[in-house]
C-alpha cells in the first residue's frame, strides 16, 4: 500500500512564471470538490504522463492548508535533471488534466516546540510557506531565514517579507549576504525545533552545527529534495513475481518496478523516508545507493536496496519482490 | 435499515445482551483454529453488508447504551480523558472524520451541514443539534476531542508523529482493557506497550510501527484482537481493577455460559490529515458464551484457541482462574467437525 | 494481570549509566546525596573550560557538608545547594526558563530526584535524549496508585500499602516519564482475602 496507489484526478488552474527558473502550478479537484486536508510541510507525488514515459515526482505544498479549494506547488527547472521538472514547464499548461496523491508529511512541524526555527535554501522554500501559513494561524512563534543566489532567483522572497516582516530574514549570495548558522542556533531559547529545508550542503550545514552544539536529534528536522539520479539502463529480476524487467537511464528502479504491476511501499520517493527498503535475494555486481536511509553495514551487505533513488549495475541483481 | 437502540447496562444489573439478529454480525476475532500475536493488520474497506466492517465507524443496537456507560466513567473520573496541551488540532480532525463519516453511513440518524467552517451537527440517536465554528474550541461544550468522543462507540486514542515514533499524547478512554491512559499519556510506541509479553520479542512492536508511520491518508486499517471479560462491563480499567477484579471469582460451571463474555477489539488506524497524527479507535464488542456457541463453527473454534493458548498468554489475559473451567465448558460445543476458514459464521 | 508477578520487559523506564560529558553550551547538573560524587567525577576529567558553562544544584543529606565544600569548590559558573528535591525542581525550572538550545541536563541520584528533574526537563522543552541519568544511593521508587492517583513516595517493598486507600499495591514495572513515577495495581483485587508477603526490594 502506498500514498499513490488512490491518486486524485486534478485540472491545472493556474501555471505561474516566478522567475526564469521556477514556475508555480495550481491545481483543482476535477469536480471541483475539496481537495484534502493537510498540514505545512506536507508533498504530493505529481504523475506526468510524458508520452509512453510515466514519472512521478514528490514536491511540497506551499498553499494554505486552511484553503482547501486548490493546491500549488513550485517547480525548479532542472535542465540535467531526468526530464520531470522539464516536462513541468515546458507541457504543463492550464487546463491540462493530471493526477496527484493525497499529501503525505515527513516534514511536520512539532506542535509542542516554543519556538519555530525555519531554514529555508532556494527552492527549499516551498514547504515553510504552509507552515507558516499554519503557524500564524495556530498562533505558533516562528522565524523563516531564507538563503538563495540572488534576489531575482528567490521565489516569493518578497512576498513573504511583506506578509511576515521581522519573522523573516533574508540572506542573498550575491550581494555577500550569508547566515551564520552558529550565531543564529546558539541564541535559540530551550524548546525551539530547528527546520531546514535546501541544498544537501546546506541540511548537512545545519545538522552538523546544531549537533555540536548540543541540540538533540529530535529537534533537528530536515526535508531532502532529491529526485531519483540518473544513469545507465539496466536489468533486475523480480523473485516472487518471476519476471525480469527493464530500468531505463532517466528511470527509477522504484518507477519500472510499479510499471511492471509489481506493488512495493513508498511514500517520498527521494531515498529518505524507509518505506521502499527492499530485500536483495543476489547480486553480481554494484550498486550505487543514493539514499539517506540505509545503515553502511546494510550497503556494505549488498542486501538491502531503496529502489527509489538506487541504481545497479553489473551482471544480476535478483529482488525479494 | 432502522437501528432500535436497546435499554441496558453495562454495570451493576448487567441487562447488556445481543438480540439475536444481531450476533452473526459480531466480530469473531479468530480466522483459524489456533491464535498467536500478530499485526494481522488489513485495510479497513467496506467489506461485507451488515458486519461491523461496512462502515468506518459501525453503529450498532448498543451505541445509546454504550453512550450512557461513557458519561457516568466520565463523570466519576475526568482522568479517563485527558489531551496534551498540542493535540487540539488532532481533536479537530478527530471531529471532523466521525461527523463526515457518520452523516455519510447513517443518513437517517446523523446530519451535517458545512458552510465554510460554520458547521451544524445533528445526532438523533443523542438528540443532539449544535451549532459551531470549526477549529474554534470555545463555540463547543469541551475540548473537540471529548465532544465528538462522547458521541462515538468505542475508545479513542489519538497519536502525534515524531521524531520516527508514535506518542499516545490523547484519548478518551472508558472501555478499556486494562490500561490506565492517566498513567501513559504522553509515553511512545514502545513505552506504552512495555507491559505486553511476547509480542517485544517477536518483533511485533517494530514491525506495527513501522506499518502506522507509513500510514497514509484516505486508507485506514484494521485489526481484532481479544480477551475474556466477566460479566458485560465495559470498564475494565486498573483504576477500578478492585471493583470488577473480584467477579473472576463468581464464575461457576453452571453460569459461565452466561458470566464470561468474549471481548473482542475492532482497532482501526486513520491518518488525520491536519494534525499528521493518528487516531486509533478502539472499539468493543461484548458477546455472552452462550450467544458466542448459537454459531456452530465459532463453539468449536473458541474451544481449541483457549484450549491451546499459551501459558503466557494465559496469565496476560488474566484467564487463570477459570481458564480449565471454560475449557471444560466449551467441550461440550466442539464436536472435533473442521472448521471454514475466516471468521463470518457458517 | 496483576495476579501474577510476571516479569515484565522494562521498556518505559529511562536509561541509566555513568554520567558522560556531552556536546553543549551549557550543562546543568542536579544531584542528590552521593550523586555529588558523579559530578565531582565528571568535573575533574573535563577538559579546560568546561566548568564555566556549568551550573550545578544540589540536595545534600541533612548533616552532610563535605560535599557541599567539594563541589563549591569546582569553582562552576552556578552552584547552590537547597534542603529539598522539591525546591531543587523548582529552582531547576527557574534555571531551565532562560536556558537556550544546546543546554544538557545531567541527574546523579536517587530515583526520586531523577524521575522529577527528567520530568521538569521535557516541561521546559528540554528533550529527555538531552538528559543523563546515574543512579546513586537509594533505589526506593515514587509510585503512583492507580486506583485512587495517591502519590507514594520512597517506596521500598514489593507490594506496597497505599497509605490512602489501603490496597495492597504491585509496584509494575511500568514507568511514566511525565508523572515520574511507577505503577502501582492492587495485587489482590481478584481475591482480597489473599496474602501476599510483603518483601523490601528497592533499597
Amino acid at each position: 500500500m502506498s500514498a499513490s496507489d488512490n491518486l486524485i484526478p486534478v485540472i491545472v488552474s493556474k501555471v505561474v512564471e516566478v522567475n526564469s527558473i521556477i514556475k508555480r502550478f495550481e491545481f483543482k479537484h476535477i469536480n471541483g470538490d475539496a481537495l484534502p486536508a493537510f498540514s505545512g510541510g506536507a508533498h504530493i507525488v505529481v504523475e506526468m504522463i510524458d508520452g509512453a514515459t510515466k514519472r512521478k515526482n514528490a514536491y511540497s505544498l506551499m498553499s494554505s492548508p486552511f484553503k482547501l479549494g486548490q493546491y500549488a506547488i513550485s517547480v525548479r527547472r532542472e535542465d540535467d535533471g531526468r526530464g520531470g521538472s522539464k516536462f513541468m514547464h515546458e507541457k504543463v499548461v492550464p487546463g491540462m488534466e493530471m493526477k496527484i496523491s493525497a499529501p503525505v508529511n515527513l516534514f511536520a512541524l512539532d506542535l509542542r516546540a516554543k519556538k519555530h526555527l525555519m531554514i529555508a535554501g532556494g527552492i527549499g522554500i516551498t514547504p515553510f510557506m504552509a507552515q507558516m501559513t499554519q503557524a500564524t494561524e495556530l498562533g505558533l512563534p516562528f522565524e523563516l531565514h531564507y538563503a538563495a543566489r540572488s534576489a531575482s532567483q528567490a521565489a516569493y522572497m518578497g512576498s513573504l517579507k511583506a506578509q511576515f516582516g521581522d519573522a523573516v530574514a533574508c540572506y542573498c549570495a550575491d550581494i555577500g549576504d550569508r547566515l551564520n548558522l552558529e550565531a543564529l542556533l546558539s541564541d535559540q531559547p530551550l524548546g525551539t525545533h530547528v527546520y531546514v529545508c535546501g541544498p544537501k550542503g546546506m541540511i548537512e550545514a545545519v545538522v552538523q552545527t546544531a549537533t555540536n552544539l548540543g541540540w538533540p536529534a529530535a529537534h533537528i528536522h530536515f526535508e531532502h529534495f532529491l529526485s531519483p539520479p540518473m544513469g545507465k539502463a539496466f536489468s533486475v529480476h523480480l523473485a516472487k513475481a518471476g519476471i525480469d524487467i527493464d530500468v531505463g537511464p532517466e528511470q527509477s528502479l522504484l518507477e519500472a518496478i510499479e510499471a511492471s504491476g509489481t506493488p512495493v511501499n513508498c511514500l517520498c520517493r527521494a531515498g529518505a523516508c524507509g518505506q521502499c527498503e527492499t530485500q536483495i535475494v543476489a547480486c553480481d555486481g554494484d550498486i550505487t545507493h543514493n539514499d539517506h536511509w540505509l545503515e553502511d553495514d546494510q550497503r556494505a551487505s549488498k542486501k538491502f536496496i531503496m529502489p527509489c533513488v538506487s541504481r545497479f549495475s553489473g551482471k544480476r541483481l535478483e529482488l525479494d519482490l | 435499515m432502522t437501528i432500535q437502540f436497546r435499554n441496558e447496562t453495562f454495570r451493576n444489573d448487567f441487562t447488556y445482551a445481543n438480540s439475536p439478529g444481531n450476533i452473526p454480525r459480531f466480530p469473531f476475532p479468530f480466522p483459524e483454529d489456533e491464535y498467536m500475536y500478530s499485526t494481522n493488520v488489513e485495510p479497513h474497506h467496506a467489506t461485507r453488508v451488515g458486519s461491523p466492517f461496512e462502515h468506518g465507524f459501525d453503529v450498532d443496537e448498543h451505541y445509546v447504551a454504550e453512550m450512557k456507560d461513557r458519561a457516568l466513567v466520565l463523570a466519576d473520573d475526568p482522568g479517563r480523558c485527558q489531551a496534551l496541551p498540542h493535540m487540539e488540532t488532532a481533536g479537530w480532525d478527530f471531529v471532523e472524520l466521525v461527523m463526515v463519516s457518520k452523516a455519510r453511513d447513517y443518513p437517517d440518524l446523523f446530519e451535517l451541514t458545512m458552510e465554510g467552517d460554520q458547521w451544524h451537527w445533528i445526532n438523533k440517536p443523542l438528540q443532539i443539534d449544535d451549532k459551531f465554528t470549526f477549529g474554534d474550541a470555545s463555540t463547543l461544550p469541551c475540548h473537540p476531542m471529548e465532544y465528538i468522543g462522547r458521541q462515538v462507540q468505542g475508545d479513542h486514542a489519538i497519536l502525534d508523529q515524531r521524531d520516527g515514533n508514535l506518542w499516545l499524547d490523547a484519548g478518551i478512554i472508558t472501555a478499556q482493557a486494562d490500561w490506565s491512559l492517566d498513567f501513559d499519556v504522553g509515553m511512545n510506541f514502545f513505552e506504552w506497550h512495555a507491559p505486553v509479553p511476547l509480542a517485544h520479542e517477536l518483533g511485533v512492536f517494530q514491525r506495527a510501527l513501522k506499518f502506522l508511520l507509513s500510514l497514509p491518508q484516505g486508507q485506514p486499517s484494521r485489526r481484532l484482537n481479544w480477551t475474556l471479560t466477566v460479566n458485560p462491563r465495559l470498564d475494565t480499567s486498573p483504576e477500578n481493577y478492585p471493583k470488577w477484579g473480584p467477579d473472576k471469582l463468581s464464575v461457576t460451571p453452571d453460569n459461565i455460559g452466561e458470566k464470561i463474555h468474549l471481548r473482542v477489539e475492532l482497532q482501526t488506524f486513520w491518518r488525520l490529515p491536519r494534525s499528521n497524527a493518528i487516531l486509533f479507535p478502539i472499539r468493543t464488542y461484548l458477546m455472552a458464551m452462550n450467544e458466542v456457541v448459537t454459531q456452530p463453527k465459532w463453539g468449536r473454534r473458541l474451544h481449541r484457541v483457549i484450549r491451546d493458548l499459551r501459558p503466557e498468554l494465559v496469565e496476560y489475559k488474566g484467564l487463570s482462574r477459570y481458564h480449565p473451567m471454560l475449557v471444560e465448558w466449551l467441550s461440550k460445543y466442539d464436536d472435533g467437525a473442521p472448521t471454514s476458514p475466516g471468521i463470518f459464521p457458517d | 494481570m496483576s495476579e501474577s508477578l510476571i516479569e515484565e520487559r522494562f521498556l518505559s523506564r529511562l536509561t541509566d549509566g555513568p554520567l558522560a560529558i556531552a556536546p553543549g553550551l551549557a550543562h546543568y547538573f542536579v544531584a542528590d546525596a552521593s550523586g555529588a560524587e558523579c559530578i565531582i567525577r565528571v568535573a575533574q576529567s573535563a577538559p579546560k573550560g568546561f566548568i564555566e558553562k556549568v551550573h550545578i544544584l544540589y540536595v545534600p543529606t541533612p548533616g552532610e557538608n563535605a560535599l557541599i565544600t567539594a563541589l563549591y569548590a569546582l569553582g562552576a559558573k552556578q552552584f547552590e545547594h537547597v534542603p529539598t528535591i522539591d525546591e531543587a525542581i523548582i529552582k531547576l525550572g527557574d534555571w531551565l526558563s532562560d536556558a537556550k538550545m544546546g543546554s544538557q541536563l545531567y541527574l546523579a541520584g536517587t530515583e526520586g530526584l531523577i524521575g522529577k528533574a527528567v520530568a521538569k526537563g521535557e516541561e521546559c522543552g528540554l528533550d529527555h535524549t538531552a538528559v543523563q541519568c546515574e543512579q546513586r544511593g537509594s533505589l526506593a521508587r515514587r509510585v503512583q496508585c492507580v486506583h485512587c492517583k495517591t502519590m507514594i513516595e520512597n517506596v521500598t517493598t514489593q507490594p506496597t500499602k497505599c497509605p490512602s486507600c489501603d490496597l495492597l499495591l504491585l509496584v509494575r514495572d511500568h514507568y511514566s516519564r511525565r508523572l515520574a513515577a511507577f505503577q502501582g495495581v492492587c495485587i489482590n483485587a481478584e481475591d482480597p482475602s489473599e496474602v501476599v508477603e510483603i518483601k523490601e526490594v528497592f533499597k
